[in-house]
């Protein structure tokens, strides 16, 4: 059959464009370092087999030894994607749950678990010889999330700025609200930031689904700055740290005030609040339509063995979910968990969180 | 089929080579932009029953905060871009109509802010600012001036380099002849070079308002809570409560109010474009004097204002970073927090070292800049034709504007859209969404436009009668565009790969959701550095600022020295 010169030049030359961007494709993938092998792609079975892809935040953390000896043990390479933290992470796990973008997800928080569950977004499984600390936390039926850390978001307090103003420091919820400690609290936006989300829950859970929006009216009153992330807040309106910014009160986590000790590590400049606590349990689980379901599972089990839960944390600053675990020294003085963190049950959270924030935002913003 | 006969094959010829050059970026743009974001933002109109959906309109628009969100919106982008477009002009032209010693460095200097995460930023930008700074004094914490002010902060370099690529080759001899006819130099300027350069100043300023239309963190940082943006909304509504009806509506108008920003600066540009006198920027470039027998010459003004906002806009926020990255955790100066790169952060708060994410990011860009300075430089080609036809003329215009819509379109939008479509897209093996691959094409998407605008006004410059008169003599059009549009192509082709691959470096919005930690790029080691407690990790943050700056502004000093004149190029 004939054609004309120009079509079959055309037809060359739209191979050779599709030729380019196939070569720049295959270009990309050789710089991305030596591990630029596709995720979980591929449905031969000697791709699958072999690769576990864990979707999780970018605060996860473990160390090269302990990764490799899970590795080494069970013939598995572990992959790690990390597309968000708190809210994002878990819708993009919901808008992906038909194909997933990894095997096992770790990172969802107490805030987003009965979301995630109701979604459908997690396969049922539960870890042999699971502490009984972390079955503790369960959520729901409890099959689909496995609690692997937890740690408590407290306001912190700059210990030398109320020394120096002769003030006594603040204790309770209650007090933030009180005159003395007009505008010296700086707190971070839940709409934006997981710790702000954590915190409205405290105060949910402290002064009930009636209460809490007259608190926050007290405190926008007594002059809460809001910002939007938790960086902002800590180093550049809180004063007890790098930035030395102008309010002494910030919310923070529990564990903060370890990072803050002095010269010869006795003491510490800051200090958490320990009865204005929300606590924060981050769950593993198995994706629903996982490409590797039975890596899946070993990787869940090696998330809450021994090994890896005693390196929780030097790595990622939280509390192992098992509780026998030892924690390094200095934790029970400068990183103390809270006796009694306010609490809001994961269903709730679930079926309010939206609204809720949305009535902060109108309480607090408008 | 007939065969064609020959003097028919050279005009299809050229017929497929434009259509071709007209597709492979339609096609590029296609499957990692349009197609993304139609999916994501149509799951937004369909209704519980799988209809269409549109009570979403009359839901978002019923409530009043839609409006002020959306005034909030353009009155930022209006101000940032009347600003920007105001200190940058005057900007391009000491910087590159005039010489001085250190014109590179300076050039190179007020680029860097284009490409620093506005995490950083925002905390150098507030800690100016907040109660008890050292510009507490103001009252600007959380107000939005200084959300205004750190948009020109961004932006300011858009202008003054996409302003003086084209002013460095105007013909000095125009203004000359009205300045010896007796015109003042600023009636000189007014009625002689402005016109000229309103098509890069068009240019220039829709490019500014699309990013401060689609600013994410800067508001959310600067502005506090008070202060939303549609971009904000977008952002909130579809990471946080996952509504996509919301989101969907939202990115209806932000691409209506996009679409009309780039119709008015067309018809602006189309209304000036034509030829003009080039010259080699060697000749039009004048010794900067600021005096002359004792009276201020027309420098000065320029001179002095370009000096304050380099100085107070630039140089304060990066001063600030720059001395706060020599601070020693636990007190004191040195060098502690750059000795820390080459670690993992205080209890190894990063899976990468600051040293890998920036080879990483050096990768990435490379990559980035390849495709988006090829694909981009068809779309300057193609858009730079003028067909005869009216049909055509339209064509091209709609052409022109449709590149530009990946700056106007909201990050997570693209990123969540990836998420749903590029799940082994075409038929290929490989599931893009976490490959890694995706990083330096998203980009890319991003980086075109700017090259495409920077190389656009040069090329659409070019006297046509050249490239009649090199066809007459005989030279097939392959040639013709070898030594007529390629040479003065090739100059601006050096700042637009400065500024594609400044571009990808800073790229955060998009990459975040493709971030994979053993991959890291820069930006993304920075955010994570700077959201965990510890003065290390701080410290390690501000260190690697600094870091992700010089490497910017090197790039930017490399791409001007490539660009250099070269003998021959007269034209």
């Amino acid at each position: 059959m004939q054609r004309t010169t120009a079509r079959t030049r055309r037809a060359r030359s739209l191979v050779t464009g599709a030729g380019t961007t196939l070569a720049l494709l295959a270009l990309a993938a050789c710089s991305g370092g030596d591990d630029a092998t596709s995720g979980s792609g591929g449905d031969d079975a000697s791709g699958t087999g072999d690769t576990v892809t864990l979707v999780t935040h970018d605060s996860f953390a473990v160390s090269d030894e302990v990764l490799a000896a899970f590795e080494e043990e069970s013939g598995l390479t572990v992959e790690q994607v990390a597309p968000g933290d708190g809210g994002a992470l878990v819708n993009q796990l919901i808008l992906t749950k038909d194909s997933p973008l990894g095997d096992v997800v770790f990172g969802i928080d107490n805030t987003f678990a009965s979301r995630a569950i109701d979604e459908g977004v997690l396969a049922p499984y539960v870890p042999e010889g699971l502490s009984d600390s972390a079955a503790s936390y369960a959520v729901g039926d409890g099959d689909e999330l496995t609690a692997v850390d937890l740690g408590d978001v407290c306001v912190n307090v700059d210990h030398a700025w109320f020394a120096d103003a002769g003030i006594p420091e603040p204790v309770s919820l209650e007090d933030l609200a009180k005159p003395e400690y007009e505008d010296l609290l700086v707190v971070t936006n839940p709409a934006t930031s997981s710790p702000g989300l954590a915190f409205l829950l405290a105060t949910v859970g402290a002064f009930g689904e009636d209460g809490w929006e007259d608190y926050w009216a007290d405190l926008r009153a007594n002059g809460v700055k809001v910002v939007d992330g938790w960086s902002d807040a800590y180093y550049v309106d809180f004063s007890g740290s790098e930035g030395a910014g102008p309010r002494p009160l910030v919310l923070s986590y529990s564990t903060s005030p370890a990072f803050t000790l002095t010269e010869d590590g006795s003491a510490s400049t800051t200090g958490a609040l320990l009865d204005t606590c929300f606590r924060q349990v981050e769950y593993a689980g198995v994706l629903a339509n996982a490409k590797n379901p039975e890596g899946a599972q070993q990787l869940v089990d090696f998330l809450v063995s021994e090994a890896f839960q005693a390196d929780v944390p030097g790595q990622m600053y939280m509390y192992p979910a098992d509780d026998s675990v030892a924690l390094p020294d200095g934790w029970a003085e400068f990183a103390p968990l809270a006796d009694e963190p306010f609490e809001v049950a994961p269903a709730d959270i679930s079926a309010h969180r939206d609204e809720w924030i949305k009535a902060w935002t109108a309480t607090v913003v408008d | 089929m007939v065969r064609a006969r020959a003097p028919w094959r050279g005009r299809l010829g050229r017929g497929a080579a434009w259509g071709l050059a007209a597709a492979v970026p339609l096609v590029f743009l296609g499957v990692f932009f349009a197609w993304p974001v139609v999916t994501l933002v149509a799951r937004g109109f369909v209704g519980d029953d799988g209809g269409l959906d549109l009570s979403g309109f009359a839901e978002v628009f019923s409530q009043p905060r839609t409006w002020r969100i959306l005034g909030l919106t353009l009155w930022q982008a209006v101000l940032g871009t009347a600003f920007s477009v105001l200190l940058g002009v005057p900007g391009a032209y000491v910087l590159y109509r005039c010489r001085f010693p250190g014109r590179r460095v300076v050039r190179a200097l007020v680029t860097v802010p284009f490409v620093l995460p506005t995490v950083v930023v925002g905390v150098a930008f507030r800690s100016l600012l907040v109660q008890g700074g050292p510009l507490g004094f103001l009252r600007l914490d959380e107000t939005f001036a200084a959300i205004v002010v750190a948009l020109v902060f961004f932006n300011y370099s858009v202008v003054v380099r996409t302003v003086g690529g084209l002013w460095e080759h105007l013909d000095p001899r125009a203004e000359q002849a009205a300045r010896a006819l007796g015109a003042t130099p600023w009636r000189a300027f007014r009625t002689v070079t402005l016109p000229a350069l309103t098509p890069a100043i068009a240019s220039a300023a829709s490019i500014v308002f699309l990013f401060c239309a689609t600013a994410f963190g800067v508001v959310l940082v600067l502005g506090g809570i008070r202060y939303g943006t549609i971009e904000t909304e977008i952002w909130i509504q579809t990471t946080q409560f996952l509504d996509l009806r919301t989101a969907a509506v939202l990115s209806v108008v932000q691409l209506v109010v996009v679409a009309a920003a780039l119709m008015v600066a067309n018809r602006t540009r189309a209304k000036r474009e034509r030829a003009l006198n080039l010259s080699s920027s060697a000749s039009s470039a004048h010794p900067l004097r600021l005096w002359r027998d004792g009276r201020p010459t027309g420098d000065l003004a320029p001179a002095a204002l370009t000096a304050v906002v380099v100085v107070v806009l630039v140089g304060l926020p990066l001063g600030t970073l720059v001395v706060r990255s020599f601070r020693v955790p636990g007190g004191g100066w040195g060098l502690d927090n750059y000795a820390n790169l080459g670690t993992t952060g205080g209890r190894n708060a990063l899976s990468v070292t600051v040293w890998e994410a920036a080879g990483n990011s050096l990768r990435t860009a490379a990559l980035a800049t390849v495709l988006a300075v090829v694909i981009g430089g068809l779309v300057a080609l193609v858009v730079s034709r003028r067909p005869r036809s009216r049909g055509g003329r339209r064509a091209i215009s709609v052409l022109d504007s449709v590149f530009m819509l990946p700056l106007g379109v909201s990050a997570v939008t693209v990123g969540f859209g990836f998420l749903l479509t590029l799940d082994r897209p075409l038929g290929l093996d490989v599931d893009l969404r976490t490959s890694g691959l995706l990083v330096p094409i998203a980009q890319a998407v991003v980086a075109i436009p700017l090259v495409v605008r920077t190389v656009l006004p040069t090329l659409r410059a070019i006297d046509p009668r050249l490239r009649e008169a090199a066809a007459t003599l005989g030279a097939a059009p392959g040639r013709v565009f070898r030594t007529v549009d390629g040479p003065i192509a090739a100059r601006s082709l050096g700042l637009a790969v400065g500024f594609a691959f400044a571009v990808s470096l800073g790229e955060f919005g998009a990459t975040s959701f493709l971030a994979r930690p053993d991959s890291a790029t820069l930006p993304v080691v920075i955010f994570r550095l700077i959201g965990r407690p510890g003065a290390e990790n701080y410290g390690m943050a501000l260190a690697a600022s600094v870091v992700l700056a010089l490497l910017t502004a090197a790039v930017m000093l490399l791409a001007e020295r490539l660009r250099g004149d070269r003998p021959g190029g007269e034209f």
